[in-house]
């Protein structure tokens, strides 16, 4: 049904290395409008190497990076960004000694004033009434639940129509792990298409539509959400290591 | 008690041309990461300017606007000639090229235009005193604490308001993020130089008109006290810099006041022994914190981040 449509973002054939260790090799991907796309894998699998290289903050070899029909593998980020792609990093990342409202303004610095200003702010808090509270205090004294609202809320400041999270579960109560993929939930109602970083398997597949499954910096085992739940077994192979 | 004004009116004064330096120095290495010893040699090309400027028969306002605007620039133009290519290299290999910089710099002033003093005439305005009660204040003091008091104002209105300022500020923090908000990096850095080029040429005007002169190794003298108090208040805080420049000023007003005249020209022996003490009570400097100070921290945080190297490169 997908492939009627073409997709928002293609790789093809990324590469990945940071010295002589190879992080990713031979990676293809595809993201369509709307979807919600999970890639999963034990640690050191690739999963954060691969989004940053999709934003262009690690050299990378491709075939192709294209987003929305242009490829923009020789690209810097902020022009990456400025077409609609935003990352919301791995360890949230946040500007510890500028306040709320100055992280979100950043956010939304690449947009220019009429678009970047005070209108995104309503938009993007109206999902995050907490930040809205805490708009003057300083990031680094946000709890760390708060601190990924943020990172989320800054990433959506520049009005992306392709937002990678980068493990925005990690380390956080459960409490606030469901309040963080309820509000995946709602990005991907508003349309916003998304790739999804995650070391929750179960979590990550019921929100998702489809899933890649990497390990060795390779793709081991790609499908729809459904399929690959019904793969437990096997998934839990590639995670432990010993599959594959 | 008239005296005592005075002093704390030298301090003032002598304090805050040292912040203007050190503000500029911790603004660039916050940021970049880069011990700028070519800093003074911003200051020498001000006054260089200011130098020709007049000899042109302009009035020494222009001059001194020209002068601060050619250090700025100046500033600019190194990072883009020298530093650039070396972006994410490590601490020890931009310092190195720093002070490359400043040596070619310093031999260009000796072979063009002279290895010996040029005098600049101050306008008697700046010499001259006014009188309040008992005491007699230099014109040249009273306006060297309002450019500085004005300069610093204006600057942590712009850190706190502007976008770019801001995005400075975040730099500091965590430089490869703020390129992931669309923030372009080679603008915010050249700001950073373009800053820390006013500051140096704005302390320039400020040396020139107490002193009366510019020469090749002008800049030398006044860089090393802004290093100090850069790191007194605690290196890589600008607001850090600005309490270490004042502190420094304090310092040296009050060894020259104080020391018997036997002692004078262990002066500034003295005075880095006060500086080394301060550091062993608090070796963070006066404002850091254990959080943006620290060398190493940085270049860890550059590694742990995919290498700075390789960010260096996307960017230019």
């Amino acid at each position: 049904m997908t492939d009627a449509r073409e997709p928002l973002l293609t790789v093809e054939q990324l590469h990945v290395s940071y010295g002589s260790i190879v992080a990713v090799r031979d990676l293809d991907l595809e993201v369509f409008p709307g979807e919600i796309v999970t890639l999963l894998g034990p640690n050191g699998a690739g999963k954060s190497s691969t989004l940053n290289a999709i934003m262009g903050c690690t050299r990378a070899s491709a075939n192709a990076i294209r987003f929305d029909g242009a490829d923009v593998r020789d690209e810097p980020v902020e022009r990456r960004v400025r077409r609609g792609m935003a990352l919301s990093p791995e360890g949230r990342q946040v500007f510890e000694n500028l306040t709320v409202m100055e992280n979100l303004r950043l956010g939304g610095a690449s947009q220019g004033k009429a678009h970047g200003g005070p209108a995104a702010f309503d938009e993007v808090t109206e999902l995050f009434p907490i930040l809205r509270d805490r708009r003057d205090q300083q990031a680094g004294t946000l709890s760390g639940g708060q601190q990924q609202q943020l990172a989320i809320a800054r990433a959506l400041m520049s009005r992306p129509r392709l937002v990678l999270l980068d493990e925005p579960s990690l380390g956080l109560a459960p409490t606030i792990v469901d309040a963080i993929f309820e509000l995946i939930a709602k990005l991907h109602d508003r349309g916003i298409t998304i790739v999804l970083v995650e070391q929750n398997v179960t979590r990550s597949l019921e929100i998702a539509d489809r899933g890649y499954v990497l390990e060795g910096g390779r793709v081991v085992m790609s499908g729809t959400a459904a399929e690959l739940h019904e793969a437990g077994d096997e998934l839990v192979g590639a995670y432990l290591g010993i599959g594959g | 008690m008239t005296d005592f004004l005075q002093q704390v009116i030298n301090a003032i004064s002598l304090g805050g041309t040292y912040a203007l330096l050190a503000l500029g120095l911790a603004i660039v290495f916050s940021i970049f990461g880069l011990i700028n010893f070519a800093h003074g040699d911003l200051m020498t090309i001000a006054g260089y300017t200011i130098f020709f400027s007049l000899q042109a028969g302009m009035p020494f306002l222009l001059a001194a606007l020209l002068g601060v605007l050619a250090a700025g620039v100046a500033a600019v133009l190194m990072e883009r000639v020298a530093f650039r290519p070396l972006r994410g290299e490590g601490v020890p290999t931009l310092l190195l090229a720093s002070l490359a910089v400043s040596i070619i710099l310093q031999t260009l002033f000796q072979t063009l235009i002279s290895a010996r003093p040029k005098a600049i005439p101050t306008p008697s305005v700046l010499t001259s005193t006014v009188s309040i009660g008992s005491l007699n204040i230099a014109v040249v003091q009273i306006v060297s604490i309002g450019v500085t008091l004005m300069l610093l104002a204006a600057l942590s209105w712009c850190l706190r308001k502007t976008t770019l300022g801001i995005a400075m500020r975040a730099a500091a923090d965590n430089f490869p993020v703020v390129r992931l908000m669309g923030i372009n990096a080679n603008r915010v850095i050249a700001m950073a130089f373009f800053v820390s080029g006013i500051l140096a040429g704005a302390a320039a005007v400020l040396w020139v008109a107490a002193r009366g002169s510019v020469e090749p190794a002008m800049g030398l003298l006044p860089m090393f006290k802004a290093f100090i108090a850069a790191i007194l208040g605690g290196l890589g805080s600008l607001s850090g810099a600005v309490v270490g420049g004042f502190a420094l000023g304090a310092i040296e007003i009050a060894f020259q006041a104080l020391l018997p005249e036997s002692l004078g020209r262990y002066q500034d022996a003295l005075i880095f022994v006060a500086v080394i003490l301060v550091l062993v009570w608090r070796p963070n400097g006066l404002v850091g914190t254990g959080h943006d100070n620290g060398i190493r921290l940085k270049i860890s945080r550059l590694r742990r981040r995919g290498g700075g190297r390789s960010e260096a490169e996307a960017a230019s």
